[in-house]
């Protein structure tokens, strides 16, 4: 990670070894932005181990019947991609990445509130991450259950669930102490003058997420611990041969599971919220109502999971209810949207990489949210629930939104704590190919979802073939994307031209001091004396 | 709202609490699960938690309470002694407190081999042979206490670690929120025990 060519650029933290060498100076750092930087490689690393699996299983159905992989393997490859996904990529992904780089920065402190509970975090997800690849080769070998880990079957699976759910268990826990440790920071690290109403959006959306995560996590704890106990005591809580009862097993999954979609969304809205109005050079329309959404998407969402349950055979009124309160989310979230296209209207906008994957963002994740809907009507999902159409659906939401604001947010600040820019053309390329090979590979597995192709299995019926290719062809199209976005965004950081303090002429806390920031942030105090999307007084 | 300057880095004590609060509410959420499965069962088999919870030894349970409030006891009371500046006194305290959980655990011990030796623990043949409603009273009496044993092994680990502290002078009486976390999470302990002694050892 560190940098060998010689530049007249100020390197600020960069420089700031601690006195340790080598690796050393970043696994043992406590400074915010080291520790940042270690989750972005950690995740991005995952996220491209994901994205093959992905490819591979895309590959595998490029037409029906066994090509490539045993059904066995398939079933693997699927529950690693998940897993991968899911705990290692995209829950920790914007928040302790680019929650760790630049919130404190926003709130004008100079680091977390627990700077040594950070690296704490970070090793055990780490620690963690080893222990699921662990169990990839030991004992009865990769677990097949999905990400999901339903009773019976992954209590009486011979593949090593057991280590996969401490894995997991471990990886929760550092989630955990990363949102405690972001409540306290933003509870009492501000600088003087950052009121609660000046508190950038990115932010918010960080706060909001970390109640989310250290209220819900502890349930999926919980949870993993049974399905541990279930496997190695015997414990047949959920057997019903036993008296127990397999569906709560699947409530106290999604009491966590969904919400975890809040934790996996909410940050990647505040990234965008951040972007928008920046390359519209206006303020923010409607700051409080978006940020106030933000609570509300969290409360609400934590009392909705049991729509995953629709045909659980759970008691009719319950799935009535929890219909209703599941399209009650699609309010603040609808908030959200018609506030970022009420703020480009009018705009002088730049079309700058960070915004256009700003501009899918919102384009995905509509999609993504609507057809959320017919999810959540209790009628149309009895008919595609584990279906493509899901998997199409889900996607869409968390690839299509906080995948792209990942990369989005890539493109916005890593300029600023490497201090260089990369190629902006070269940028929008990569931003066409990943957008159209997006909508190419999903928008073809909901229409074969709908026509009934049930998810998780390794061949399809000759009529689905027609779909099931065109959506492998768009995933090449992806992958090519995100080779031209990965290669471009690496040699700017590393070769390309200083990018200046403020290349984008934002308004908030991180772009008043210097690309990279010094060591606690600022050279000086900061004293905050307008909002973060002022841009006539904000930008000198 | 704290000012942190760069010079110096003064200990935020209001920051520390709130730290250890959050943790706290994780705590009780993760021993929720568990109580929600307790709820969900008692409501669907009344008499099989009512034949379990008859077979539960009440003085084994009962005493374990009284030990533990005693211990909550005396970690406040190490806690009013260390701000009063008597860091002797306090760190007697904080041993009668590890004296305390670790009394808990030799009794729990006791509890449980009695009841494993009369074959009654979650794989056993014996219980299987039960009625579901009783099987799952016993296992989730297991898997709860057996939760809640590990949260004191943890507080007794953390309690020596604080004496060694407080011993060592890095915990007195000018800086001592170290025993005040410390504190708050042994309650949380005892709150938790004050909870599962009821629910399994006096149902009706
Ligand atoms: C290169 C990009 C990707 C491709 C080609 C891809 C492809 C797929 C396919 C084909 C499935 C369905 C497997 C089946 O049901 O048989 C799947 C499932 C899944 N994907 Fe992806 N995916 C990609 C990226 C992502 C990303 C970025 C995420 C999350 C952020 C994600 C999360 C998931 C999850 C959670 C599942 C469900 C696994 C399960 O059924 O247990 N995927 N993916
Ligand atoms: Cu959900």
């Amino acid at each position: 990670m560190n940098q060998t060519t010689s530049s007249p650029l100020q390197r600020g933290f960069w420089e700031a070894t601690g006195g340790r060498r080598g690796i050393g100076a970043w696994i043992f750092s406590t400074d915010h932005k080291r520790i940042g930087l270690l989750y972005f490689y950690s995740t991005l690393l995952f996220f491209c181990v994901g994205a093959l699996l992905g490819l591979a299983l895309r590959l595998e159905l490029f037409s029906p019947g066994a090509d490539f992989f045993t059904p066995q393997q398939y079933n693997a490859l699927f529950t690693l991609h998940g897993v991968v996904m899911i705990f290692l990529f995209i829950i920790p992904g914007i928040p302790a990445a680019f929650g760790n780089l630049v919130m404190p920065i926003q709130i004008g402190a100079e680091d977390v509130a627990f700077p040594r509970l950070n690296l704490l975090s970070w090793w055990l997800y780490a620690i963690g991450a080893i222990l699921a690849l662990t169990s990839l080769f030991t004992a009865g070998g990769a677990p097949d259950t999905g990400w999901t880990f339903y009773v019976p079957f992954s209590v009486r699976t011979t593949t090593n669930v057991s280590l996969a759910t401490v894995a997991v268990f471990i990886i929760g826990f550092s989630g955990i102490l990363t949102g405690l440790n972001f409540l306290v920071t933003i509870h009492r690290m501000r600088a003087p003058g950052m009121t609660w109403w000046r508190i950038p959006l990115f932010t918010w959306s960080l706060y909001a997420t970390a109640w989310v995560q250290v209220l819900a996590t502890p349930v999926l704890g919980i949870t993993v611990l049974l399905i541990f106990a279930e496997r190695i005591v015997g414990s047949g809580l959920f057997d019903p041969t036993r008296g127990g009862d397999p569906i709560m097993y699947q409530h106290l999954f999604w009491i966590y599971s969904h919400p975890a979609v809040y934790i996996m969304i909410l940050p990647g809205m505040g990234v965008i919220t951040d972007i928008i109005p920046v390359f519209a050079r206006k303020p923010v329309f409607g700051y409080k109502a978006i940020a106030i959404s933000s609570l509300a998407i969290a409360g609400a969402g934590s009392v909705v999971w049991a729509h995953h349950m629709t045909t659980s055979g759970m008691s009719d009124t319950a799935v009535l209810v929890f219909s209703l309160l599941t399209f009650l989310v699609a309010i603040p979230s609808a908030v959200k949207v018609f506030n970022w296209v009420a703020t480009l209207y009018k705009g002088s906008i730049s079309l700058d990489p960070p915004l256009l994957f700003a501009l899918s963002f919102i384009f995905l994740f509509s999609i993504g949210g609507l057809t959320g809907l017919v999810l959540g009507a209790a009628a149309t999902d009895v008919h595609v629930h584990d279906t493509y159409f899901v998997v199409g659906h889900f996607h869409f939401v968390m690839f299509g939104g906080t995948g792209f604001a990942y990369i989005a947010a890539m493109h916005y600040w890593l300029p600023k704590i490497y201090g260089r820019m990369y190629n902006r053309k070269a940028a929008v390329w990569g931003w066409a190919l990943m957008t159209f090979g997006f909508i190419v590979l999903y928008m073809s597995m909901m229409i074969v979802g709908m026509e009934g192709m049930p998810r998780r299995y390794y061949d399809y019926l000759p009529k689905f073939t027609f779909w099931n290719q065109l959506s492998t062809i768009g995933s090449w199209i992806l992958a090519c994307g995100l080779i031209v976005i990965f290669v471009n965004i690496f040699r700017g950081l590393f070769r390309g031209k200083p990018a200046g303090d403020n290349p984008w002429g934002g308004a908030s806390l991180e772009w008043q001091t210097s690309s990279p920031p010094p060591l606690e942030n600022f050279d000086y105090e900061p004293e905050v004396t307008h909002g973060p999307y002022d841009f006539k007084r904000g930008c000198p | 709202m704290s000012e942190t300057t760069h010079a110096e880095h003064p200990k935020d004590y209001s920051g520390a609490k709130l730290g250890m609060w959050l943790f706290l509410f994780t705590e009780v959420l993760l021993f929720g699960g568990l109580f929600i499965l307790y709820a969900v069962y008692l409501q669907r088999y009344p008499e099989g938690f009512k034949l379990g919870g008859d077979q539960l030894n009440v003085w084994f349970g009962g005493g374990n309470t009284l030990v533990l409030l005693t211990s909550s006891l005396s970690v406040a009371m190490a806690i009013t002694a260390l701000q009063r500046g008597r860091v002797r006194q306090a760190a007697n305290l904080v041993g009668v407190t590890v004296i305390m959980a670790l009394w808990f655990l030799v009794n729990k011990f006791f509890e449980w081999s009695a009841k494993i030796h009369h074959g009654i623990y979650p794989s056993s043949g014996h219980l299987k042979e039960m009625p579901g409603g009783e099987q799952v009273f016993f296992n989730i009496y297991y898997l709860t206490t057996g939760l809640h044993g590990i949260h004191v092994l943890v507080g007794m680990f953390v309690m020596t670690w604080v004496l060694i502290l407080i011993r060592k002078g890095k915990v007195n009486p000018d800086d001592y929120v170290t025993l005040e976390n410390a504190g708050l999470y042994w309650h949380l302990v005892d709150l938790i025990w004050i909870f599962i002694f009821p629910l399994y050892y006096l149902i009706l």
